[in-house]
């Protein structure tokens, strides 16, 4: 399938910090494309890199098959962003601001105004010839979106957009993706540190750590690769006994700890929780939390970076 | 929250983005930059204020001294040129500019295909029309105090013109700032600026009543020649060596400043 975005050991640098580090990427046209990452890992900087506003220092990148250094104008062009801040004028209104996207991306005033028709289910029409100054921080994040879907975008960019929302606007922003995806055939990078959105939204995920990516995939196959299931334990005192004990149990892939945490991957989670209880319990671990649940991107991020994502919310 | 349908925002649509051209980018812009000028009047009642303050202040203080030691000094007609530039130096859309680069809109509009001259220049275009439209007040003050042109209702406007030439060339400075640093308190103290500019020259008596190092200063000072070619419109009539001279001065500025501010441009965008 034809690559929208494409990266070969990116490269970005703030004086001697290294902030991204040898990415490479390759995004599918019409995909959905998840970046998780907690704050600091470099999430922003590629996208700032892919969308032209910020150069490499090393490597190269592509959109839609134009190289975002040498044919930056083009790209803009073709490309929507909505960046992690809802960055809108305070000043204006919200239709202004509309007005504004539109006529620097060379639409004639008939053509916004449809755009805009086109885009009201996102846009607080009630609220649209108001300054943004009195927006919430939902109607704020929501029209921000649209102006950066007025131009009709091939490529579609999104930094975070549900971070600090309601769970009501994100599972707004949510379904809107979706639909431009869905519908439009628009290819979506996203950003994000919310494990589920990235679970919820994305065909595949890059995860992103300390600048650089440390696992790819659907997030189907991240999970399988922790385990079919995992049984965590909680314990009190010494968990590398903990581990010594379970080890060896039938059914049992791998054994992590993390502080008092102890992470158990099952092949076959029912069959192996009582059998990893009775062996905890010989082995004399005083347990206070036993869980067993299916894995997930935060399990998959534990198991390739040894920490939990820490989020805002 | 809304509650239409989630799926009607994606309809395809044939409008496609294209081009908008120099020009296009650069009214755009501009109009952006003139509509905030109303909705921000704190930005723009001391530059109103301060000219008509010290106007009528040096008229009340100065003018009787004044007129007896230089015989033959009109001191309001003296005085309205260093009002207008009381008026219309430093005032810029800098500080706007400044918040755009702190809140990430600067970045919004870096990530449109437009060109980068058109940001800054658009915001100039908004401020020759701000500074050319301060003169109006002012100058109906001095005709309210009496003062007449010799040179008709084309030396006003050549006046304002003058006037708006100016503010505009010094706008330079502030936004070269406000490009090189992104703060807000630099930015405010570019007004610093100000000061030589606005008081070592024949503000207060004529050049040729100077002595010392003052007028060697005043002599470099542009704003002198400014002023200069500004009261020749008023008392002297048309003088074409006072106007190429203040229109000289009013250029020299503009290179150095708008320079100044174009590196800083620049360099913003190199960063990127």
């Amino acid at each position: 399938m034809e690559s929208a975005i494409t990266a070969q050991r990116l490269e970005r640098s703030f004086g001697d910090v290294l902030a991204v580090r040898g990415v490479d990427l390759a995004v599918a046209a019409g995909e959905i494309y998840g970046f998780l990452g907690p704050n600091g890992a470099g999430k922003s900087t590629v996208v700032k890199m892919l969308t032209t506003l910020l150069r490499p220092t090393a490597g190269s990148a592509s959109v839609l098959g134009m190289d975002v250094v040498g044919d930056a104008g083009r790209i803009r062009l073709q490309i929507g962003v909505a960046l992690q801040d809802a960055s809108l004028d305070q000043r204006q209104t919200g239709r202004e601001i509309l007005y504004l996207q539109g006529r620097l991306y060379g639409l004639h005033k008939h053509e916004i105004a449809e755009r805009i028709d086109q885009l009201s289910s996102l846009i607080d029409m009630e609220a649209i010839d108001r300054r943004i100054g009195e927006y919430s921080g939902g109607m704020e994040r929501r029209l921000d979106l649209a102006a950066s879907l007025i131009h009709n975008p091939r490529v579609l960019f999104l930094d975070e957009p549900t971070t600090g929302l309601d769970p009501q606007s994100r599972m707004f922003v949510w379904e809107q993706v979706r639909a431009i995806n869905r519908e439009l055939g628009t290819t979506i990078f996203l950003t994000t540190q919310y494990l589920e959105e990235a679970d919820e939204l994305a065909g595949r995920v890059g995860i992103i750590s300390g600048g650089a990516i440390v696992a790819e995939g659907t997030p189907e196959d991240l999970k399988r690769s922790v385990g079919a299931d995992l049984i965590l334990i909680t314990v009190e005192g010494d968990s590398e006994a903990a581990v010594t004990a379970i080890r060896e149990v039938p059914g049992v892939a791998s054994v992590d700890v993390h502080g008092d945490e102890v992470t158990v991957a099952v092949n076959d989670g029912a069959a192996s929780v009582s059998p990893v209880a009775v062996a905890l319990d010989a082995g004399g671990v005083r347990v206070t939390e036993l869980t067993l649940r299916t894995p997930t991107l935060d399990d998959v991020f534990l198991d390739v970076t040894g920490e939990r994502i820490e989020t805002d919310r | 929250m809304t509650s239409t349908n989630p799926t009607s925002v994606a309809r395809t649509s044939s409008v496609t983005a294209r081009p908008s051209g120099f020009l296009g980018d650069l009214m755009s812009i501009a109009g952006r930059a003139l509509r905030a000028i109303p909705r921000e009047p704190e930005a723009i009642l001391p530059a109103l204020f301060i000219p008509t303050f010290f106007f009528v202040v040096y008229l009340g203080s100065l003018q009787d001294i004044t007129e007896r030691n230089v015989p033959g000094l009109d001191f309001k007609a003296f005085q309205l040129p260093v009002a207008i530039i009381f008026a219309v130096t430093g005032v810029s859309r800098a500080s706007s500019l400044v918040t755009d680069i702190q809140t990430g809109y600067f970045d919004r509009l870096l990530l449109t295909p437009t060109r980068r001259l058109p940001l800054l220049l658009g915001l100039m275009v908004a401020d020759f029309v701000l500074v050319c439209s301060l003169c109006v007040p002012v100058l109906m003050i001095g005709f309210g105090v009496g003062v007449r042109f010799e040179t008709g209702l084309l030396g006003v406007l050549v006046f304002i013109l003058m006037g708006g030439l100016w503010g505009l060339a010094f706008t330079g400075f502030p936004y070269a700032i406000a490009l090189k640093t992104g703060n807000p308190a630099a930015v405010n103290s570019s007004f610093l600026l100000f000061f030589p500019f606005a008081f070592l020259t024949s503000s207060m008596v004529p050049l040729d009543a100077m002595t010392g190092w003052l007028r060697w200063v005043a002599r470099l000072n542009p704003i002198t020649y400014l002023l200069e070619g500004m009261r020749s419109l008023i008392v002297d009539g048309w003088d074409a060596e006072a106007l190429g001279k203040a229109f000289g001065a009013i250029g020299a500025v503009a290179v150095l400043a708008v320079g100044m501010a174009l590196l800083a441009l620049r360099g913003r965008l190199k960063q990127g």
